[in-house]
């Protein structure tokens, strides 16, 4: 009895007092409740418009509301010169051609597959006025539009096929007088709509968010943070956070997660762990699209079917355009789950003067560099945007094709629906080499997801991908993931060994029975 | 002539350090191939919980093992010999079929068999420290710069998963036949009895001292002073198998 007693005093207590220290405490999340706190402060602008005296009248130009706006503003002209919002290019470094100058101004997309001939009407969305053609002046600060990020009564409106100038007509009186820091509207009045309609282009970038519960996005919820793109997009001197890498090439100047959660947010360690190599995105936006579909995939080629001589328009059950024969077949999804690359945050992207290899199966408008050996790179969440854009078979170059004009008869495929003078316009406007014939290639568009962050009790779950057969990262390669990797020879020859064990013992059993049996004969007689 | 006497052969830590381990060992397993993705029932975050805290205990039991095996002398049981290696192989091929004697006689002193002594140095020695040290890289091998541990700079973890693995498949195969050679003692039930109980009947030569009797062993000398003796049975009248 006493040496029990003794026994559980020298083992098992130090055991228990051991394990106990070991166990995790539960602790409070410190930093999300801090978070919480700084974020629901109310922004209390510094200045009110309406009591400048030099906005006290009607305007009719907007150049000169700008002008305005730079007679006490005296550096922000010059500082938007040099915004990518205005410069539509930035320089990059990417690695296997060296210093680079591209964004929106010269980039392919798989969308309209660029702005090239189609300026007055792509530019609406360009913070500027009057950006055209090629020939738009980028260094004249009264070009800038202030309006379209700061206008805080929500009825600034551009123009249609304006060139980025506003409908005419407004009440700017009552816009400069209410010009403040940008909400989501006014980001949103851009970014929101890319290629062509609400969330066409990101997916997680839509028109709801405005109204949408935290369950679609956390951060910009109504009922949750309630947070304003610039809250993220961190921005000094009109110089902001964030990059979207169908235009940008460099791992800089990012707006990311950790700026405001840390890199080991998680009162877990385990998850601390995943932070190395997975993106915070990766488990934590689920799907995006959660609220209206977006664009998935553009065929170009079928454009310009006719019926009964007229171009016509198919669409989904949500309403979404499945067929146009200005835009050719399309489809949609809402609630899409993501792909998942490795990707280190840099990029590339096909040039115009780029070779398309008709031997890929697909040509890829922009890359995601990235794979599971660079200490750089994680697995993210990515929207693909598959589509066929026209290509030159004999130059082996993508064409752009004019797509719009304020008249018919000028060669605009939306209104005159002729591929072939639509193509010959658009190479003419670059002034590249056009062979005259056409065909059309597959394409892929890689667009990080970064928006709608389900609540944390929505994100992922372990077994989401850890897990055998079909889980999400099913298709990402180069890492070993327990539960979902397996090595065939380690596991076969394992299952062998315990199947040889078995049948070892289970005969050796059976001959022990067999010559007990025969022995205890012998004794016996 | 052999004669028979119940000796306290397991003490009560060995005896707790055995049945603990063994507990480990399988609980060890089903959460691990389960993290493994082999089956699915705690759910891959509840194994891997389950698993870590498992290993955890698996290691303090171990220090604490290595410690008793220190301070006891125990540790001598484990050194290898190649003496009656190959009888006792050829036991397990052959003579036990032929109801032969054991070639090895377990004493206080010495109570594994060659291969026994073999094969559990092997698994103190290589299995066991590899697959601590596998499971510990896997726990921390990509822990933020942040976190308590340092990154070990192990760029990935198949190495170490596939190592951890093989382990695993091991020590199943290990307990599979372990737990069919301890049918193999005097009776089917003996070894099993002696592990729980700590009490087994040896057999000691006629003359000789009982070797219980000569190892300085105060805690077992108590018990056994306060252990009414047991008349021994003799070994040729006993059920075998």
């Amino acid at each position: 009895m006493k040496n029990t007693v003794t026994f559980i005093l020298s083992v098992v207590v130090p055991l228990v007092i051991i394990t106990l220290i070991l166990r995790d405490a539960s602790r409070e999340n410190k930093l999300l409740a801090e978070l919480k706190e700084e974020y629901s402060q109310p922004h209390i602008p510094s200045v009110d418009h309406s009591k400048h005296e030099v906005l006290q009248r009607d305007f009719d130009n907007p150049h000169e509301i700008t002008a305005t706006c730079i007679s006490c503003h005296t550096e922000r002209g010059q500082e938007l010169l040099n915004s990518f919002h205005f410069t539509w290019e930035r320089e990059d470094f990417i690695e296997g051609r060296g210093v680079t100058y591209l964004g929106k101004r010269n980039l392919l997309n798989n969308f309209c597959t660029g702005i090239f001939s189609n300026e007055a009407t792509c530019n609406r969305c360009h913070a500027g006025y009057g950006y055209s053609d090629k020939n738009f002046d980028f260094t004249n600060q009264y070009n800038v539009d202030c309006l379209v990020c700061h206008d805080n009564t929500g009825s600034y409106e551009k123009l249609r096929g304006g060139a980025g100038y506003p409908v005419p007509g407004q009440d700017f009186r009552t816009i400069v007088q209410n010009v403040g820091r940008p909400t989501k509207a006014n980001c949103g009045y851009c970014h929101f709509h890319g290629g062509g309609g609400n969330n066409v282009k990101h997916g997680d970038l839509e028109e709801a968010l405005l109204t949408a519960s935290r369950q679609v996005d956390v951060h910009m919820g109504v009922d949750g943070a309630n947070l304003e793109c610039v809250d993220c997009h961190v921005t000094q001197n009109h110089v902001m956070k964030g990059r979207y890498y169908g235009v940008s090439s460099a791992n800089t100047r990012r707006a990311t997660c950790e700026q405001c959660h840390t890199a080991a947010p998680h009162l877990d360690n385990m998850l601390n762990t995943h932070v190395e190599k997975i993106a915070c995105q990766t488990c934590h936006i689920p799907e995006y699209a959660k609220v209206n579909a977006t664009k998935m995939f553009w065929d170009w080629s079928t454009a310009g079917e006719l019926e009964d001589g007229r171009a016509f328009e198919l669409y989904d059950e949500q309403g979404n355009p499945i067929y146009q024969s200005i835009k050719g077949d399309a489809a949609w999804q809402t609630n899409v789950i993501p792909e998942y690359f490795w990707f280190n945050g840099t990029a590339d992207h096909f040039l115009l003067s780029d070779k398309v290899d008709t031997t890929e199966a697909f040509l890829r408008i922009n890359t995601l560099f990235g794979d599971a050996n660079d200490p750089e790179s994680r697995i993210y969440p990515v929207k693909v945007h598959r589509g066929r854009q026209p290509y030159d078979p004999v130059y082996l170059t993508i064409l752009q094709a004019k797509l719009w004009d304020r008249e018919a008869g000028r060669g605009a495929l939306w209104i005159d629906l002729d591929w072939e003078r639509a193509l010959v316009e658009g190479m003419k406007y670059l002034d590249r080499p056009y062979s005259g014939q056409w065909d059309f290639v597959d394409t892929e568009m890689y667009l990080p997801v970064n928006h709608m962050v389900s609540p944390a009790s929505e994100a992922l779950q372990c077994q989401d991908c850890h897990t055998r057969t079909n889980g999400r990262m099913q298709f990402v390669e180069g890492a070993y993931i327990p539960g979902k990797t397996t090595n065939a020879a380690v596991d076969s020859l394992g299952v062998l060994l315990i199947i040889m064990s078995f049948l070892g013992v289970i005969t050796h059993a059976v001959i022990r029975y067999i010559s007990h049996r025969k022995n205890k004969v012998v004794t016996s007689s | 002539m052999a004669k028979k006497e119940k000796v306290y052969i397991y003490k009560l830590y060995e005896r707790f350090w055995h049945w603990t381990q063994a507990f480990l060992i399988f609980f060890l397993a089903l959460t691990g191939f389960e993290v493994h993705g082999s089956f699915t029932f705690f759910g891959f975050e509840n194994a891997v919980d389950l698993h870590n805290k498992a290993a955890w205990a698996f290691i303090i039991l171990t220090i604490f093992t290595i410690f008793w095996h220190f301070t006891t002398g125990e540790w001598k049981q484990y050194l290898p010999t190649t003496e009656n290696l190959k009888a006792q192989a050829q036991y397990y091929i052959f003579g036990i079929f032929r109801n032969a004697p054991h070639p090895t006689r377990k004493t206080i002193l010495s109570k594994l068999n060659p291969l026994q002594r073999l094969v559990y140095l092997s698994l103190k020695i290589l299995v066991f420290p590899v697959m601590i040290a596998s499971g510990l890289a896997y726990m921390f091998y990509r822990y933020p710069s942040q976190g308590e541990i340092l990154e070990l700079g192990i760029g990935s973890l198949e190495t170490i998963a596939l190592l951890h693995t093989i382990g695993a498949y091991i020590l199943i195969a290990f307990v599979i036949v372990h737990l069919y050679l301890i049918t193999t003692g005097h009776t089917l039930t003996s070894n099993l009895k002696a592990m729980i109980t700590g009490w087994e009947e040896l057999e000691t030569e006629e003359g000789e001292t009982p070797v219980s009797q000569t190892i300085k062993d105060p805690v077992g000398e108590k018990i056994r002073e306060n252990t009414p003796q047991i008349t021994p049975d003799r070994y040729e009248n006993k059920e075998e198998i």
